[in-house]
């Protein structure tokens, strides 16, 4: 059966503003599946994103939506959450947007495991700006800014939200739209600050500089360099040689920010 | 004032103004002279049901504080000069968007780290320009304890009625200074919140400005789907190019402080009859220019007196009612110069203007400004 996106797009909205071939509307769509997945309700949830193509996505879709400034989707996200604690908080964001001037935040939302879910749009690149390098873009590539190769190294998304506290941590591609949907849908589920590392493409300004093919090619890359992380168990390091891993590379339950700081309220409001 | 008798700091004043006003919500990042304001609210907010939350840094309690008002809740945060330069980006957010929201600027001495723990007023000109572009922009100065709290109140009150955030300046000296105040009972003050949408939902338009210039503002989460953007947008909240919408929306912006002077402007103008010098002041250098007034009039020099009570926007009909009057106008002020250029630019030459400026982190003392006050008698 084919879904429906028709009850969460908002009309007259679309086209979009994405180039023909971007990987952002496949990533989009995941959100509105899994979304629907839940079973949330469209009143009670909010997207937030900061600036970027990816941050572009909540102007598409029909719930309370908050496009911010350049890499503060989170900490906007913070102030609804913790306002009213019972709204579903989404974040989206570009790499640029949540890893280099959002890097802060990141962090810190990763620490204080606030019930946020946030999507990382990772295309290795400042699609909107046209293409320079981002703290994703790998050591050696070309970008407009990195015209002799990139001499920076990437952060990997999934070590770094693991390691500053997130509870929930997962990496998916656009090429596998329903791994995606599911890991977003048990992010949402999941109580606590959710990661999931949406690896997607931009033809336009990174995989022509860099020869990369095509849209489809792009896409296709991902297909066959990607090992799950359980497959990955199992398989000797020769053959893991240049693969990115994938699938969920966490889920804890531990004390969420909104709940330990209604635990205060009831404690001392009776104080008066 | 009946109500209920405190000792208080002017930080901790003006968070009570702040819960008295209905404030629920505070977000912050800890700076000198300012943290007063977060701790108080850190032990107080959570009693009344509200929340306080320490952010990473000053532009993302300033995110979360634009947050938290769209979900409905009346929000502040505190700093002071170099988190203040912080607050900037985001509280150009709230201007476009239109989010209500109260800055606190307990001012020192800049620039950059500056003097910490000195006084200044040295961030007027911040709080009129500091974000970029063209903005409206409302600034309040109260000059004793008890002010603060009242124009907290006031600040919220403005800041809710016209969807705009305000910042408040106070300093380092009216900030840590203890002077007895009075709580007013509730109800005593009068407390403004924001328009709220009388439409159902699916007639909403978030930025509808045909009942008046301030379009009432749905809270997220009550059923009124919406977007929100720092882009130009139309009265729909989606972004738009179009130059014959972009050029009235923030002609707009800037009509919500031009058309709303009556609740804006307040200050005091001392008189004294046939007085030739008048002194123009804020803050706690006001307070200064009291005493040094006063001096004055037992040597036998008169001088009016026009206290700024709100800074942004600037009173011009008041300053040129003193320059129509007297023949010198001193400004004091603890920075090397930026309220007297209001003051030049309003009375267009037709007085003589004079400055007091101190910025050593150093009040000004009465001495000095009856010394400038013989000076031009
Ligand atoms: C404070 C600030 N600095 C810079 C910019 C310019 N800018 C807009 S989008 C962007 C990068 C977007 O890259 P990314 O977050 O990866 O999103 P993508 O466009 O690739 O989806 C930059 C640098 C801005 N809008 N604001
Ligand atoms: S520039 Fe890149 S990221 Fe932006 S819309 Fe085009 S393909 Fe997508
Ligand atoms: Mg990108």
């Amino acid at each position: 059966m084919t879904f429906n996106y028709d009850e969460y797009i908002r009309p007259g909205k679309l086209p979009h503003i994405w180039c023909p071939g971007c990987a952002h509307g496949i990533v989009m769509k995941s959100i509105i599946r899994a979304i629907d997945r839940v079973g949330l309700e469209k009143d009670k949830t909010v997207i937030v994103s900061g600036i970027g193509c990816a941050s572009r996505m909540p102007g598409y879709v029909d719930f309370n939506t908050l496009h911010t400034t350049h890499g503060r989707s989170l900490a906007f996200a913070t102030g609804v959450k913790m306002a009213d604690p019972e709204l579903n908080v989404i974040a989206v964001a570009g790499d640029g947007d949540a890893l280099a001037i959002g890097g802060n935040h990141f962090i810190h939302t990763c620490r204080r495991n606030i019930d946020i879910t946030m999507i990382v749009f990772n295309n290795n690149i400042y699609g909107m700006t046209g293409g320079q390098f981002s703290p994703t873009t790998p050591h050696g590539r070309l970008a407009s800014t990195t015209p002799y190769g990139n001499p920076d190294y990437a952060f990997d998304v999934v070590e770094l939200s693991i390691g500053a506290g997130a509870s929930y941590v997962s990496r998916s591609t656009a090429y596998h739209a329903i791994p995606l949907e599911r890991q977003i849908a048990d992010g949402i589920a999941h109580k606590g600050f959710s990661v999931i590392d949406a690896l997607c493409t931009c033809p336009t300004t990174y995989g022509r500089r860099n020869k990369l093919g095509n849209a489809t090619e792009m896409l296709m890359w991902f297909k066959d360099n990607t090992v799950g992380v359980k497959a990955a168990e199992k398989m000797p390091p020769e053959k893991l040689e240049g693969k990115i891993l994938t699938g969920v590379f966490k889920k804890e339950e531990k004390p969420e920010y909104c709940d330990e700081y209604a635990k205060i309220i009831e404690r001392v409001s009776a104080k008066g | 004032m009946s109500g209920k008798e405190v000792f208080y700091q002017g930080n901790e004043a003006c968070a009570e103004g702040a819960l008295y006003a209905g404030c629920r919500f505070f977000a912050g990042y800890p700076i000198t002279p300012s943290t007063e304001v977060a701790e108080f609210l850190a032990r107080r907010l959570p009693r009344v049901g509200g929340a306080f939350i320490q952010m990473e840094d000053e532009i993302a309690a300033m995110a979360a504080v634009i947050g938290a008002s769209l979900v409905g809740k009346k929000s502040l945060t505190a700093t002071s000069g170099p988190g203040y330069s912080l607050k900037m980006e985001n509280l150009g957010y709230a201007c476009i968007a239109e989010v209500p929201c109260v800055i606190v600027n307990v001012m020192r001495g800049g620039p950059s780290t500056g003097l910490p723990t000195g006084p200044s007023q040295s961030d007027v000109m911040q709080a009129r320009w500091g974000t970029h572009g063209d903005h409206p922009a409302i600034a309040l100065a109260p000059a004793s304890v008890q002010e603060i709290f009242t124009e907290t109140v006031r600040a919220f009150n403005i800041s809710e009625r016209l969807r705009t955030p305000v910042s408040l300046l106070t300093d380092e000296i009216i900030g840590h200074m203890r002077e007895r105040i009075i709580i007013p009972p509730e109800g005593e003050l009068e407390i403004w919140d924001r328009p709220r949408p009388t439409v159902p939902p699916e007639q909403y338009k978030p930025y509808d400005i045909s009942e008046g210039i301030i379009p009432p503002m749905a809270d997220f989460g009550s059923g009124y789907r919406y977007h929100v953007t720092g882009l130009n947008h139309d009265e729909t909240g989606f972004p738009t190019n179009k130059p014959s919408l972009v050029q009235p929306e923030e002609e707009r912006l800037m009509a919500k402080v031009t058309e709303n002077l009556d609740i804006l402007e307040k200050h005091e103008y001392t008189e004294k009859e046939g007085a030739r010098i008048g002194v123009v002041s804020f803050g706690s250098s006001a307070r200064s220019s009291r005493a040094a007034i006063g001096l004055a009039a037992e040597a036998g020099i008169k001088v009016d007196f026009l206290r700024l009570i709100t800074l942004w926007p600037f009173p011009e009909d008041a300053a040129v009612q003193m320059a129509d009057k007297v023949d010198t106008i001193i400004v004091p002020e603890m920075n090397l110069g930026q309220m007297i250029e209001e003051v030049q630019r309003s009375i267009a030459g037709r007085a003589e203007v004079v400055g007091v400026n101190r910025a050593d982190g150093e009040p000004i003392t009465p001495a000095q400004i009856l010394d400038r006050i013989r000076e031009v008698a």
